[in-house]
């Protein structure tokens, strides 16, 4: 237990502060406020992989580690698409994901937003559109928000994340 | 018995790696298959082609693992009768890949299960997407077909069926559970839902962009891929890579597999609720990341490995950043295993879960990582070095145990040597240019690149077209081997524990469903 104990000490707290292009927005604070006057609540999202490669899997996995501390801007991740208020989506839409997609948006309940996340959700990226792929999100359910990058850093993620909280009306 | 036509016939391909093409006719094919079988041999990847323009044939290719040499074998077919022999009662992997062959390109093995694999419905049953008088950019109206799993019955048995869409940030696959109480009797997997028609896409790309696309077939593996891709195509030219892009692209490679590990590493220890172990090793690969992003502009290396070389050269500011961060890593990874190692309540969840015997690893054809912890001590770095490892003398990592406990001391040895090649590579950086000089390769020309990413082997099949373009291309991710394995290692073990025994393999299934 020492050695634990000792190595949480000497590594200390590596969370940076939430990245914002609004000063006003930059407290911590601030954000809770934000989400909480938008939501009422936390931001509860739902990821669905719809045919991705697993690089922006990588990066959303990244933004849970200790330096991104999203838990702490009042965004998480829940395991059913009935608890979650946006779903963030990957891929350029394989035709075999197609269905579990659209059953997967239908199960949210309403107010829902989606986020299509990197370049294949944005516009089929590298894949296009095949026998095998629908390409962008888009022409599969209905799209609020793209991030696009190959894959988008944790910090375009949360950033995204954040203008898309801000544009949306309180509920 | 090894037959007399396996070396008499066979012709040398080109490849970073010592390939050896022979041409069967069907008997031959399973005769081959046989001789390699009792030699010991994996059956590495198999993928079919439509040469029906050509010469109105069919071609099946299989390529086996030998531990100092690859051996290709090649049958074709007339158009009218694409049926060649089975390989799944010597090598169970084929079954699957024969499925997958099957619903591409309509080239059908003899016997075995009949389910579709790749196709769900998204195109018609008597579509054939790979065949050449399919266009690329043609579409259908995707049919749900139900598939029919293999149904357990008995006193108090359920199914705990699963996915595609998962509770965590997981690619997609589905898995039924058999289950008596909390045991697990069988556990069936359909794989394929993150198919995306990459062999058909890079028939319409340049040989000089397709390294961007094979960068794509598994993110994670992003440099293994680039590497193999661009490790064909450079074959086939006949170009030298220069000795500094070489020794850059093994410093990205072996970036690669600490990254991967430290990720899975700190994962193993959040399913087996020490959420301590997450919080740790997921900020040390974020550290990693970081000094990628800052020093090669990419924290996952995408696009890095070029035809001919690599994108961007090791500036010389680097240099200490990187020694710095390879002396604090090894030392925080020793302290960390020294932690997982005497945590009993972790290592009650580790020892004996999830068991791949030697014997059993053997008989499904396990390869990489998951064979390496199961008493099977392949690693293509060792046993068939390409520059530059054929210089730096990578060490095996082996457990025999195949528990989760092995899988995780393999990775824990995998990332101190990792270290100590990454430190070898910077202490003797060859001076000079990072790039050659690579024009189109000769068309018709078949070149294989393999190389051993943090997960196994991941192989490359170029055949090259005219005019700079590719007339087929093969990938191929180690999970493929790897997945029926987790069928196996969950047998007798707890419901709770399947996401901890998967994660232990953690399997690509963007790179199997391609």
């Amino acid at each position: 237990m020492f050695d634990i104990l000792s190595r949480i000490n000497r590594v200390g707290r590596l969370s940076e502060p939430l990245p914002a292009p609004d000063v006003a927005l930059s407290e911590p604070s601030a954000i809770q406020r934000e989400l909480l006057s938008v939501f009422g609540r936390a931001l509860c999202i739902r990821h669905v992989d719809a045919g991705s490669c697993n690089g922006c899997e990588l990066e959303i996995h990244a933004l849970s580690n200790p330096y991104y501390n999203l838990e702490g801007a009042g965004i998480r991740f829940v395991a059913s698409p009935r608890h979650a208020d946006l779903m963030l989506v990957t891929g350029p839409v394989s035709v075999n994901m197609e269905e579990a997609l659209k059953m997967t948006y239908e199960a949210m309940p309403e107010p829902k937003w989606v986020l299509a996340l990197g370049d294949c959700g944005a516009c089929g990226g590298i894949f296009g559109a095949s026998y095998a792929t629908r390409g962008r999100i888009s022409d599969v359910i209905p799209v609020h928000a793209v991030i696009t990058g190959c894959p988008p850093s944790p910090l375009a993620i949360l950033r995204g994340l954040l203008e898309l909280i801000r544009r949306l009306d309180p509920v | 018995m090894w037959p007399d036509f396996l070396d008499c016939e066979r012709v040398s391909l080109p490849s970073n790696v010592a390939v050896y093409r022979v041409v069967v006719d069907a008997h031959h094919w399973s005769w081959a298959a046989d001789a390699l079988h009792e030699a010991g041999a994996d059956l590495l990847a198999l993928w079919g082609s439509d040469d029906c323009d050509r010469d109105q044939c069919f071609r099946i290719r299989a390529t086996y693992l030998l531990p100092d040499r690859v051996v290709l074998i090649e049958h074709a077919m007339p158009v009218e009768s694409p049926i060649y022999p089975s390989l799944a009662s010597r090598f169970p992997v084929a079954d699957r890949l024969q499925r997958a062959v099957y619903d591409l390109l309509g080239i059908q093995a003899e016997g075995g299960d009949s389910r579709p694999w790749l196709r769900h419905g998204g195109w018609p049953e008597q579509v054939f997407p790979l065949r050449r008088d399919i266009g690329s950019a043609q579409t259908y109206p995707t049919r749900g077909t139900p598939y029919p799993f293999v149904q357990v019955t008995g006193d108090g048995v359920h199914e705990v069926a699963v996915g595609p869409v998962h509770a965590g940030v997981i690619e997609p696959g589905r898995f039924h559970i058999s289950v008596v109480g909390e045991k697990v009797l069988r556990l069936e997997e359909r794989l394929g839902y993150t198919h995306k028609g990459i062999a058909k896409r890079f028939e319409t790309l340049a040989q000089l962009d397709g390294h961007r696309l094979a960068a794509r077939v598994s993110g994670d593996s992003t440099v293994a891929f680039g590497w193999a891709y661009c490790a064909a195509l450079e074959s086939i030219a006949s170009v030298m890579l220069p000795p500094r892009a070489a020794a850059l692209r093994a410093l990205a490679l072996e970036r690669e597999r600490i990254a991967n590990h430290l990720g899975d590493l700190g994962a193993l220890g959040n399913d087996a609720g020490f959420a301590f172990g997450l919080t740790q090793f997921s900020s040390l690969k974020e550290q990693l990341l970081r000094h990628n992003a800052e020093i090669f502009d990419q924290r996952y290396l995408f696009d890095f490995v070029v035809p001919g070389g690599v994108a961007s050269d090791l500036p010389v500011r680097a240099m200490p950043t990187l020694l710095r961060e390879n002396a604090a890593l090894e030392g925080a990874v020793r302290e960390l295993r020294a932690i997982y190692a005497h945590h009993e309540g972790l290592q009650d969840r580790f020892l004996g879960a999830g068991q791949l015997t030697p014997d059993q690893a053997k008989k499904k054809g396990a390869i990489g990582l998951a064979a390496r912890a199961s008493g099977i001590g392949r690693d293509i770095r060792i046993d068939q070095p390409w520059a530059p490892y054929d210089r730096l003398g990578p060490v095996l990592a082996m457990r025999s145990e195949g528990d989760v406990a092995a899988r995780v001391q393999v990775r824990f040895e995998e990332v101190l040597e990792s270290l100590r090649l990454c430190g070898q590579l910077l202490e003797t950086l060859p001076d000079g240019s990072i790039r050659s000089e690579l024009s189109n390769g000769p068309a018709g020309q078949l070149g294989l690149g393999l190389i051993e990413g943090w997960r196994g082997p991941v192989m490359v099949a170029l055949e090259t077209g005219p005019d700079g373009g590719i007339r087929r291309c093969h990938t191929h991710d180690p999970s493929w081997q790897n997945w029926p394995l987790i069928e196996v290692a969950i047998l007798g073990n707890i419901v709770p524990d399947f996401p901890l025994i998967n994660k232990s393999f953690n399997l690509s299934y963007s790179g199997h469903d391609g």
